[in-house]
């Protein structure tokens, strides 16, 4: 289990988050929905110490953020942020391999090796392997970034819109892999998630957010539904059913 | 592979350094003149290569040096207030060695506070930090010339002198405590090359994998402003050398594994250091300085840089 | 800020007295009609560098509101545009080439060459991605850089680099007197030639789509530009050496103050810039009285520190 409790943030004199308290469950894939300037990727990046805890605490499976050593969290949570950039020129194996860093520190031992070769296949990178990163597509540069946080093979995943860049089979491929890792393995993944359907049909645990506090948060059928999500995105949205699971029409 | 051919390289070139035209006469001397400069020159060499590599891996950009970003005028900076603030007598009655040690210190811990504060604050603008360790650059300069000429206000050749190198012209009281913290510097950023390969993954992947990314910034600058302490100290700021070397260093190893890529570094800048100066001073007869002709290369590879987009 | 222009000129004024006052013969102004000696002073030196240090100070900085319009950028001066350098590649190619050659010359080849290696970096620029703002300041030092490479090379390999050093180091005015400042009237003059192509200019900074929109030959008004920085800067290189900094910062603190109308701002820039380097000037001479400082030296530290305030505290747009 991840809490959050008593979380503020601001960056300048802005104040981004408010007083958060939540918790995220475990063996469960949790998203977070919420209109732009929600607070959602700075809530991800703060459990993720991407960036510093200014106020509040969050612990990760029992583990203090402000007492536990970076390199400990590592194994416990692997966290990929949106800024993909980089600037060393990088093969995808060589890239999926530094997953593995904080079990090995630079010594990757066979298992490692294995882990790697898991974690393109699981993605569909094996034969883009030794491609540079330059020299793919952003899809597929995505794919890989993802790739090295799941060979870093760590209780919790999270993951800041996983799904940008991703084409509709790519983005639902990697959703039914995030639920089988849930499903299957047990291990908790939380995304922020911009398309809210792809919470709507794949989450476990849903947290909306609005201007920097938690507006609603449980399992998909009490958050997402009409009232809910016309207050947040302050749009009328209308929620049907598709294969027992909320459908958001908000196109038209 | 490649390691061990630079090295050949270097080792061919050394020779030819050391024995091309000596003569029956005092062979002796000569040799320890030759030997002397060749040390000194492995060493500037090898510490611009090092230092250019780790400042790009540290602020995530391959087209930025030290010394665009203003490291070598800080130091020259710190020399000039430390002539002021103890007088020349006072220097002067220092030891070289001890005073080049202080200086050597105050430049890490200054050159980690300043630069780690502005990578960290402006680590995705590129350009715009880039805009402003230039101008810092410039300011440091100023400042030192502004310095020198409250000390001494007929002296006109020192800001001239601090504006160029010269491979000519090699400080060699200087050579030994400069090549043990050469040699240190590299030896460490050897040891922490897997630490430095996630580093240049950038800030965000390196957290996640369990780096201690803030301190590893700091101890990469100290590391920089050691080596390039050292390479200005022996002779003067150089500012676009390190580009193509680092340059040649990620094309010719095509790894992102610090392994390979300082070592290559340090072997490749002293191939075109030694090599170049044994052709711009045996062959051309001092015809030219090779750090222009170096500068000009590497100024005109930056533009090529630029035009290409790489700079982002 | 209506009363802004004129509050400059009075303190122009006043530091346009204080400068013929200081130095190192005590002059009064008062008796100085009197007294053959202290007229002398006045006539042949305190005047002059006076008259020198605004002139310089008023074309650089309209120079820098020219060279902003061309490139459409803040961030880059005729100092950091590679015109400097090519002004003193101009004068080192006709010093070799024609040895002994009259003065004229010698100034139409420094404008010339100063106008081909800015044209340079006008099409160096032309050529870098659009939205990124900091790369064309980045691009001009470089270049300022390379060619400076050069001009060393090339001064060292004839010896000249004691020129090459007056030049493009730090510019001073120590030894401006009568007769050896007059060529800054050209540069004047290039100036005030701006003045009278204000409004094409800010036409011009609007883009070239607006400018051929709203029928404006931009070719003409790029060639009537290049050649006023040029010669500009030609003539502070080889009067009193490059001065760093004023041409960018100068038009950038107008701009602040009174936006970018430069028939009505590009006086003011005139006067700012005389007062900026009139003060730095007088800086410069007192710091470590009865010795002086080059300006060059003040302007890098203060130019430079308004710079990184201008760089880091204003939106980035160009």
């Amino acid at each position: 289990m991840i809490t959050v409790e008593g979380v503020n943030h601001q960056i300048g004199s802005v104040r981004i988050l408010h007083d958060i308290r939540t918790r995220l469950p475990e063996g469960r894939l949790t998203a977070l929905i919420g209109p732009n300037g929600a607070g959602k990727s700075t809530l991800m990046r703060l459990i993720g110490r991407l960036e510093a805890l200014q106020s509040g605490r969050i612990t990760v499976a029992g583990h203090d953020l402000a007492t536990t050593r970076t390199g400990e969290l590592a194994k416990i949570m692997a966290i990929l942020g949106q800024n993909t950039a980089i600037a060393s020129r990088l093969r995808v194996a060589e890239l999926v391999g530094f997953g593995r860093w904080p079990h090995h520190k630079g010594r990757p031992r066979p298992q490692d090796r294995d882990k790697v070769s898991q974690a393109l296949e699981a993605f569909a990178l094996t034969s883009l392997a030794n491609r540079f990163l330059d020299e793919i597509s952003g899809g597929q540069a995505q794919r890989a970034h993802i790739a090295m946080s799941f060979a870093q093979d760590t209780p919790w995943l999270l993951l800041d819109e996983p799904l940008n860049n991703l084409d509709m089979a790519h983005a639902r491929g990697l959703m039914t892999l995030l639920s089988e890792l849930v499903r299957g393995q047990g291990r908790s993944v939380a995304m922020v998630v911009h398309e809210i359907n792809y919470a709507a049909a794949w989450a476990d645990h849903v947290i909306a957010m609005k201007d920097g506090r938690i507006m609603a948060e449980g399992d998909p059928d009490t958050v997402l539904t009409e009232a809910v999500l016309s207050k947040l995105y302050d749009t009328p949205v209308s929620v049907g059913r598709h294969r027992n699971r909320p459908l958001v029409l908000h196109h038209a | 592979m490649l390691l061990s051919g630079l090295a050949v390289l270097l080792a061919a070139i050394s020779l030819l350094w050391m024995f091309q035209g000596i003569g029956g006469g005092n062979r002796e001397f000569i040799l320890r003149l030759r030997g002397g400069k060749l040390a000194a020159l492995i060493t500037v060499a090898a510490s611009i290569g090092v230092a250019t590599v780790l400042f790009q891996t540290v602020a995530a950009n391959r087209v930025l040096t030290p010394s665009i970003m203003g490291f070598d005028a800080l130091y020259i900076l710190l020399q000039s207030v430390m002539v002021a603030s103890m007088g020349s007598a006072g220097v002067a009655g220092f030891p070289d060695i001890a005073k080049f040690l202080v200086e050597v210190g105050a430049m890490s811990m200054l050159a980690a506070l300043l630069f780690g504060m502005l990578l960290a604050r402006r680590g995705r603008d590129i350009p715009r930090t880039i805009l402003t360790g230039v101008i810092l650059g410039v300011m440091f300069r100023s400042m030192s010339g502004f310095l020198t000429r409250i000390m001494d206000p007929n002296e006109f050749a020192v800001v001239q002198a601090a504006s160029f190198a010269s491979f000519n012209h090699v400080d060699t009281t200087l050579l030994p405590i400069g090549a043990a913290l050469t040699t240190a510097a590299i030896m460490i950023a050897l040891w922490l090359s897997p630490r430095l390969d996630v580093m240049a993954l950038g800030r965000e992947p390196a957290v996640s994998l369990g780096l201690r990314f803030d301190t590893m910034v700091i101890g990469a600058l100290m590391l920089v402003a050691v080596l390039v302490s050292v390479s200005t100290a022996l002779v003067g700021p150089v500012a676009f050398f390190g580009l193509i070397v680092a340059g040649l260093a990620h094309g010719l190893t095509q790894s992102a594994r610090h392994t390979a890529l300082l070592p290559a570094a340090a072997l490749i800048a002293s191939i075109l250091v030694v090599g170049g100066q044994w052709i711009f001073e045996r062959i051309m007869g001092q015809a030219a300085t090779l750090s222009v002709v170096i500068e000009l290369a590497g100024g005109i590879f930056f533009l090529y840089l630029l035009l290409k987009g790489r700079i982002r | 800020m209506r009363l802004l222009p004129a509050a400059a000129t009075v303190v122009l004024v006043i530091l346009m007295l204080a400068s013929l006052l200081i130095g190192v013969a005590q002059v009064d102004l008062l008796a100085a009609w009197r007294d053959p000696y202290a007229m002398l002073v006045l006539m042949e030196s305190r005047l002059p560098r006076t008259l020198a240090v605004l002139l310089t100070g008023a074309a650089l900085s309209v120079a820098g509101v020219v060279i902003q319009s061309l490139v459409r950028n803040r961030f880059v001066g005729p100092d950091t545009s590679g015109t400097a350098e090519g002004a003193a590649l101009g004068l080192l190619a006709i010093t070799i080439l024609v040895p002994g050659s009259p003065i004229w010359l010698r100034m139409i080849a420094a404008s010339a060459s100063a106008m081909v290696t800015t044209a340079l970096f006008l099409a160096v620029i032309r050529r870098l991605p659009v939205r990124e703002v900091m790369l064309v300041p980045i691009a001009g030092l470089v270049l300022s850089g390379v060619l400076g490479a050069i001009v060393t090379f090339v001064g060292w390999q004839a010896d000249l680099m004691q020129y090459v050093g007056t030049w493009l180091m730090t510019g001073e005015f120590s030894g401006v007197i009568a007769g050896r400042y007059e060529l800054l009237w050209i540069a004047g003059l290039a100036a005030a030639l701006a003045w009278f192509a204000a409004d094409r200019l800010a036409i011009l900074s609007l883009g070239d789509q607006v400018a051929t929109g709203l029928g404006l030959s931009t070719a003409t008004v790029m060639r009537l530009g290049l050649t006023v920085v040029a010669v500009v800067t030609a003539m502070v290189v080889t009067t009193v050496g490059m001065i760093p900094f004023i041409g960018l910062v100068v038009p950038n603190l107008v701009a602040r103050v009174m936006g970018d109308n430069l028939r009505a701002s590009l006086p003011v820039v005139a006067v700012s810039g005389a007062l900026l380097l009139l003060t730095c000037d007088l800086v410069a001479r007192l710091a470590v009285y009865p010795f002086e400082l080059p300006v060059g030296l003040i302007l890098g530290i203060l130019g430079g520190g308004i710079f990184l305030w201008l760089l880091h505290h204003r939106p980035a747009h160009g």
